[in-house]
């Protein structure tokens, strides 16, 4: 029985990890660049899941009826728009601070993720938002008996997947594309990447955008998995998915899946063994205990300050 | 002129996009009702203002608009002799303060004494932040620790409110040191982050811990004591009410105005403390600290006690705020400290000037009554606040007041210090 719940479990924590790990992709790639917290990071993720149930329903009145259809209809504009949030957040309210003091860029992140729930709430509505379930049906794996068994439904396979090609294409756009050597460029040293021609500006702009698509891929598969949200979900998913990305090494792609996945794991072990109610304070604790005793994470490298 | 067109139109096509879904496509059920023109006038708007910033920016006009906007005033500190205190200002203020109780209706007496303690709290964050520099992000942490702290100590302890307030305090300030211990090593972003955790943590533990703090259902705090007298029409248990002992006639607004005085006395009272302590060298260590923390350790500011002293002042005085806002609400549940409130006092730090005690005072009177006056634009309050605070970061980065720094007696000479944005100082001297 125990073995049940633990393989589970373990297949929980992988579906939730590899959402932790597609949004922690956001937020750790921001921080690399310019060395800044997209606070607001968790809102667009809110907000592309609102999207995508938006973009559901018009399609689903179109009278769409396959399946693949509606999703990769629906992924391709979540992700077009979400993408447009980033670009847009980052021209608004992090370019013209560059410069500025050090709080400023965070306070302003702030401001704008104060924005962006209060902007849904008012054009959506307080109250929590569903959509029909467009995929049933699952995968189970039988153990001794047919009433033992592991279950994993399709969309959850879909989620690992998504956060494994995901992963894997970004990281291939990071090692070997001009435009990931001009980022990795512009992450060592802004200055001497401009200096070589580098336009810095494009790169953290793209940087922002690619960070908002992958949080809209986790966005429309949550939706699709869950079938339920509101205008708070960004908050916690966001603080968790950041500590994910302190986990696993503040700046470094694979550290941000490794750590999303640490934590989804341990979280639902334990929530699945030891208590529900507290694995949100769980999840806060690694937080703060990474921070406090390993800053730089699993595989960041750490920050040696210069005098 | 072409430029200002073709970028007006980029952004007006942005706009649409970004803002198409969000207000033009809402979700009812499983189904969508279209609302175009809301995205389509936004988009217009944007792309306006994108048109008019464009023009506008290349004309000379704008050149000078822009100069007397945003030049001389990002960065930079001005130092003068913190003599220039305007008295009348002061005392003014003071009178129309003392003057409140016997003019207000119950109801704006309860919104000042809200005001008040976000007075207090404000106060309290800006000591943090404003001073030492270390932006908490989990204030609310301690505005719930004295609030709990009434709360359950009258529950278990039997503490009333007289003892509630140093025990509030008190209890806050440990949490301070508590918390603040771990991070003292970090700064920035970090410190930030953790203490976001810490507030969190906080408010999920009074959330679930349902044995001892009674959970999302709360906890009732006792009514507010003046040496025995209650403020009740009859008495308890052999107590007296105030309207009795003074023989006067009942009025339900006595124990608010008694909340106000009570509340009143103390600001004043913590205020002079803090600009006092600006002077003293404790706040110039915190102000040092903030300003280079290596620097600092080399001349030998031991930066363990300085900050964890921050910590430990600023979770008081948030303490205090909070054992006030239980005693006005007179009872207390998790949903008040959630990290809303920890942003919405971050805001007005910011928007006061950070550092800034009366720029700090002002914008919490400020932000705690005008949404009272604007009751219909309540629901655009915090959409309002966030757009205050990313606008106030481009504009004035350092807030609304200029905080001004005293300094030793040069005579009549007044030092400008102008930090120019690539972080190098320059020093002039001037009379």
């Amino acid at each position: 029985m125990d073995l049940i719940i633990l393989g589970q479990q373990l297949v929980n924590g992988l579906v939730l990890g590899s959402i932790y790990g597609l949004i922690a992709v956001g937020y750790t790639m921001v921080y690399g660049i310019i060395g800044m917290i997209n606070f607001a990071h968790g809102e667009v993720y809110m907000i592309s899941a609102y999207i995508s149930a938006i973009f559901l329903a018009i399609i689903t009145t179109w009278g769409v009826s396959s399946v693949p259809v509606v999703l990769i209809l629906v992924l391709f504009s979540t992700i077009l728009i979400t993408a447009l949030y980033g670009w847009s957040i980052e021209r608004v309210a992090y370019r013209p601070l560059r410069n500025s003091t050090r709080l400023a860029p965070l306070i302003s992140a702030i401001g704008i993720s104060l924005v962006l729930q209060n902007y849904v709430r008012l054009g959506q509505g307080a109250k929590s938002q569903g959509v029909p379930p467009l995929i049933e049906g699952s995968f189970k794996f039988y153990l001794d008996n047919p009433d033992s068994y592991i279950q994993i439904t399709i969309i959850q396979t879909l989620i690992i997947l998504a956060s494994l090609v995901g992963m894997g294409t970004l990281h291939f756009l990071m090692q070997k594309t001009a435009l990931g050597r001009a980022c990795r460029a512009t992450q060592q040293d802004r200055i001497m990447a401009r200096l070589l021609g580098i336009d810095t500006d494009r790169i953290i702009a793209t940087v922002f955008v690619l960070g908002s698509a992958m949080a809209a891929i986790a966005g429309v598969l949550v939706t699709l998995n869950y079938g339920s949200f509101d205008f708070h979900v960004g908050f916690v998913t966001g603080i968790k998915a950041f500590t994910a990305a302190v986990l696993g090494g503040i700046g470094s792609l694979p550290g941000a899946m490794l750590g999303g996945l640490i934590l989804g794991l341990s979280e639902s072990f334990f929530s699945g063994f030891i208590n529900t109610d507290y694995k949100d304070v769980f999840a806060f604790s690694i937080l703060v205990l990474v921070l406090i005793f390993k800053p730089s994470g699993l595989l960041g490298v750490a920050e040696v300050e210069k005098v | 002129m072409k430029k200002a067109i073709q970028q007006s139109l980029i952004a007006g096509v942005v706009a649409f996009l970004v803002f198409g879904p969000i207000s033009g496509l809402v979700l009812t059920g499983y189904t969508v009702d279209y609302h175009g023109e809301r995205p389509l006038l936004m988009a217009l708007v944007v792309a306006l203002g994108r048109f008019a910033f464009t023009i506008l920016a290349d004309s000379k006009q704008g050149e000078k608009l822009s100069q007397a906007l945003f030049g001389r005033r990002d960065g930079g500190v001005t130092v003068s002799r913190g003599e220039s205190q305007n008295y009348l200002l002061l005392f003014g203020g003071l009178a129309v303060a003392f003057a409140l109780p016997f003019v207000l209706s119950k109801y704006w007496l309860s919104v000042a004494v809200l005001a008040l303690i976000y007075v207090l709290l404000a106060m309290g964050l800006n000591i943090v932040v404003g001073l030492a520099g270390l932006l908490d992000l989990g204030f609310v942490a301690f505005y719930a620790v004295g609030a709990y702290g009434y709360a359950l100590g009258y529950q278990y302890l039997g503490l009333g409110f007289w003892s509630a307030i140093p025990f509030g305090a008190f209890l806050a300030a440990c949490f301070g040191v508590v918390l603040g211990f771990p991070v003292l090593r970090m700064h920035g972003d970090y410190l930030a982050i953790v203490t976001l955790g810490f507030g969190e943590i906080i408010r999920l533990v009074l959330n679930n811990w349902v044995s001892f703090t009674g959970g999302p259902s709360g906890v009732f705090v006792p009514p507010a004591t003046l040496l025995g007298l209650e403020f009740t029409r009859k008495a308890k248990q052999g107590g007296e009410p105030f309207h009795q002992f003074f023989d006067i006639a009942y009025s339900s607004s006595f124990r608010t105005i008694f909340l106000y005085c009570v509340l009143l006395l103390l600001v004043i009272g913590i205020t002079f403390f803090v600009v006092r302590l600006r002077n003293m060298p404790l706040g110039r260590a915190w102000e040092a600290l903030r300003e280079d923390e290596i620097a600092c350790r080399s001349l030998g500011i031991n930066h363990v006690t300085t900050k964890l002293s921050a910590f430990a002042m600023g979770a008081m005085v948030g303490g205090l705020g909070g054992v006030f806002f239980a005693a006005s609400q007179g009872f207390v549940n998790p949903t008040s400290f959630t990290f809303f409130e920890s942003a919405l006092i971050l805001a007005i730090v910011v928007l006061g000037g950070l550092g800034s005690t009366f720029g700090v005072i002002v914008a919490a009177l400020i932000l705690t009554v005008l949404p009272e006056l604007l009751r219909d634009f309540s629901q655009y309050r915090m959409l309002i606040f966030g757009l205050a605070m990313v606008l106030m970061m481009i504009w004035r980065p350092r807030g609304l007041v200029r905080p001004k720094r005293p300094m030793f007696n040069l005579d009549s000479a007044v030092v400008v210090i102008q930090t120019p944005p690539t972080a190098e100082s320059k020093f002039v001297v001037g009379n």
